[in-house]
């Protein structure tokens, strides 16, 4: 390929340089020359994954009958909206992608919280303004009403005449002892929390905790009929359905503004309060999957594995110097070049670190030796043969190819196939460990062949290797 | 050195390996992970370095244990001196931070969760459908590949078929070996048991193209000498090549399993065993596979000559 083998080397050098100077930063700045503004400003850190820094990792699934399609819109918004919660909880880094049809993957690094942000990630978040007639209610209670009310609620027989303004307290004179069975009603919601334009936590004269709203203009004037004309009902605030506080309308409400009281600590207030700001989620969620990990035993992992990886790398180079001389020390160094490059790619890329991603990794430098291993002993068997040694260089590469070609493109493949299975479940570690791998074969074959055979050649230029057959394992 | 001559012995002993292997998957079964059967892994340390007896911690999940969400004999194992494993049925999270308060009530301890991994049964069934279904895709493509890249040579289906056959013999080795240690050491196939099988399967191949190309090229240069011959002869050019490579690869994956830590030991010895068959099959099984193709021997009860002393 190469017959200008000194272009090629200082190629290599400056891929060297640059690969050094990535690996060895945590952010890089390159300064336009003209009016030394920032040219191009990245963060180049080692991204590590959930795995070796702890963190935690969930599987949310639409909690629709199987039957229900998620529409894609409604997965987006729903992880915008679990996205900006996160991000008001105070995770940092949140990564969360959507998995059609109807998953959504969530990644919280770091977090030393996990079972808080768990609990409100499930939360629908639907606040609900019910009108429970002249029907008193416990807090607590979960009701039905008639907001979202679709074709698979068809099991209550009560009338659900979604247009009258008045509920139907069927039996007026039941009062609050059944606390869980008032479902048989349906009562009927008056608005949501999309009405909602603003909400505060704050502390009421007797030192409660509850939270005041403000209404969107056009829902003023609703709020204020509403209210006019209901005084000595019961209002019921609902949220995902179960009752939090259901006061009696003393006089019309016109300024749009009040307050939810309720039995809130701090951090229930502030987190109601969110779950309120970023709004409702238009589809219910569950998890499915949650993987917690402490963070102690991803840094020990990764020492070790970092450590299990040199000791590997060192016995590689070791062999192939040994068994296969001259051409076995360039090949060494030419996976040195490999290390230095993948790596680089992993902090552009930038590729999130996983434990199997590093096994990966280490995995594919014993197979980024093969192709070389492959050519040399092709490079062995046509000096046999009795031809010049660069002769056999040529040979050996040109008729190494074809099984270096195809016997790593079947790699790729399972790397392929690894990925999109991993993909499917937010599996990140069965994906870190194909990438790593893919990246890994992509790289080798460059570094084996183009850069194994450039010092290769610039050797044999510089030194009467003729000489030394022995150089050569022969 | 006739590896072809001695084909027959070389299947044996790929089938002593392969049949306990099978009597154990019939007997015990592959012993599935929560990332297949859906459930509950809670690991958590104890930082007076003494853990809770299984009694109490079985016992604490009993308690636990609500109508629709039984968590009523759990599988307690040991990690270290002072730390517990714990897989049951699918414990919620809100329920896994209660259990978890009552342990540090019970043990007068601080109890921190290393691990906590919560699998619904639904998206359990669903990757082990998925990974058989990747399995089943690796090997389609795999095959449809090789039959292309030897679309030159005769009977090019034959060399894809005998490579899936190869890749076969790795994913028994490897699941077989998995029911057997599963058994006894009370290992389990998890996600990275099954990116380990894939990654076993990519090597697999890998490794029987490179003997395939070998004879692709000669079949072009010998035109004279017999298919069997001429299969042994590639065989014996590659072996160097195929046992260096295979001496990398198994050396980096030794210093992963001696020094890697703990969490990816069992992965990385599914690896070695893996990487280990898949060479052995590459030179003793995916090759002679072709010969017994070509001289079509199961017609005469896969004898090696019609004249032959057995």
């Amino acid at each position: 390929m190469t017959r200008r083998p000194y272009l090629m080397l200082v190629l290599i050098l400056i891929l060297v340089a640059f690969a050094l100077w990535i690996d060895l930063s945590n952010q890089i700045t390159i300064t336009n020359p003209f009016n030394q503004t920032a040219f191009i400003q990245r963060n180049v850190s080692a991204r590590l994954g959930l795995d070796l820094r702890g963190g935690l990792q969930t599987l949310l699934e639409a909690d629709l009958p199987a039957t229900a399609s998620v529409s894609a819109d409604d997965l987006n918004v729903a992880r915008q909206i679990l996205e900006n919660r996160s991000n008001a909880l105070g995770v940092s880094e949140v990564v969360m992608q959507v998995a059609p049809p109807r998953r959504i993957v969530a990644e919280f690094p770091g977090i030393s919280n996990p079972d808080e942000v768990v609990a409100s990630l499930q939360k629908t978040g639907l606040l609900e303004f019910v009108d429970m007639g002249t029907t008193p209610v416990a807090d607590g209670t979960v009701i039905q009403t008639d907001f979202g009310l679709t074709s698979d609620t068809s099991a209550t027989p009560t009338s659900t005449s979604t247009g009258s303004p008045t509920s139907q307290p069927t039996e007026g004179a039941t009062p609050t002892a059944a606390p869980t069975e008032t479902a048989a009603t349906v009562y009927h919601t008056v608005m949501t929390g999309t009405a909602l334009d603003s909400v505060s936590v704050t502390q009421s004269t007797t030192g409660q905790n509850q939270i005041a709203f403000k209404l969107k203009a056009d829902t003023k004037q609703l709020f204020a009929d509403y209210t006019g004309t209901h005084v000595n009902q019961y209002l019921a605030i609902v949220l995902d359905k179960t009752v939090i506080s259901a006061p009696v309308i003393s006089t019309k409400i016109s300024d749009g503004a009040g307050v939810i009281t309720g039995k809130f600590t701090v951090q229930s207030a502030n987190a109601l309060a969110i779950q309120l700001r970023y709004g409702s989620l238009p589809i219910p969620i569950k998890v499915v999957e949650s993987r917690t990990v402490g963070p102690t035993l991803g840094q020990e992992s990764v020492q070790r594995s970092l450590f299990a990886g040199l000791i590997g790398l060192l016995i590689v180079i070791l062999f192939m110097g040994f068994y296969y001389r001259l051409p076995g020390v360039l090949a060494d160094l030419a996976l040195i070049v490999y290390a230095l490059t993948s790596l680089m790619l992993f902090k552009i890329i930038p590729v999130v670190l996983t434990l199997p991603g590093i096994a990966g990794f280490i995995l594919s430098i014993g197979m980024a030796v093969d192709a070389n291993i492959l050519i040399f002993e092709r490079l062995k068997e046509e000096l046999r043969a009795g031809r010049t040694l660069r002769q056999a260089i040529d040979l050996g590469w040109s008729r190494a190819w074809p099984s270096i070609r195809d016997s790593n493109f079947s790699t790729l493949i399972t790397c392929g196939i690894l990925y999109w299975f991993g993909n499917a479940f937010g599996a990140s570690l069965v994906k870190g460990f194909s990438l790593t791998l893919a990246l890994g074969v992509v790289v080798s074959l460059f570094t084996a062949i183009s850069v194994t055979r450039t010092f290769l050649h610039v050797t044999l230029d510089n030194i009467k290797t003729a000489e030394h057959p022995r150089w050569f394992g022969l | 050195m006739n590896i072809i001559k001695n084909r027959y012995l070389f299947f044996g002993i790929s089938l002593l390996v392969i049949i306990p292997g099978i009597i154990a998957l019939l007997l015990w079964h592959l012993p599935l992970g929560i990332d297949f059967t859906g459930g509950s892994l809670l690991e958590v340390k104890f930082a007076s370095g003494a853990p809770l007896t299984n009694a109490q911690v079985a016992s604490m999940y009993v308690d636990f244990s609500k109508p629709g969400a039984d968590l009523s004999n759990p599988i307690i194992q040991p990690l270290g001196t002072d730390s517990l494993s714990i897989r049951s049925k699918v414990m919620t999270d809100a329920t896994k931070v209660e259990v978890v308060s009552a342990m540090q009530k019970l043990s007068g301890t601080d109890v921190t969760v290393l691990h906590f991994t919560q699998v619904s049964a639904a998206v359990g069934q669903e990757v082990a459908t998925r990974a058989a279904g990747a399995v089943g895709l690796a090997a389609v493509v795999i095959l449809l590949y090789i039959t292309y890249a030897f679309r030159g040579v005769q009977h090019a289906f034959r060399y894809g078929t005998a490579a899936i056959i190869a890749m076969l013999h790795d994913v028994l080795v490897v699941v077989g070996v998995e029911a057997i240690l599963g058994h006894f050491i009370g290992w389990e196939a998890d996600s990275l048991f099954l990116t380990a099988l894939l990654t076993v399967i990519g090597f697999s191949v890998h490794d029987t193209i490179v003997v395939f190309d070998r004879i692709r090229e000669n079949s072009n240069r010998y035109k004279k000498i017999s298919y069997e011959m001429l299969v042994n002869h590639s065989i014996v050019q590659t072996l160097d090549r195929s046992i260096n490579t295979q001496l990398t690869v198994m050396i980096t994956l030794l210093a992963l399993a001696l020094f890697g830590g703990l969490t990816i030991r069992h992965f990385v010895v599914i690896l070695l065993v893996g990487v280990f068959s898949g060479t052995y099959s590459s030179i003793f099984n995916a090759a002679p596979i072709l010969v017994v193709w070509e001289n079509k021997e199961w017609r005469n009860w896969f004898r090696r000559k019609p004249v032959s002393a057995e």
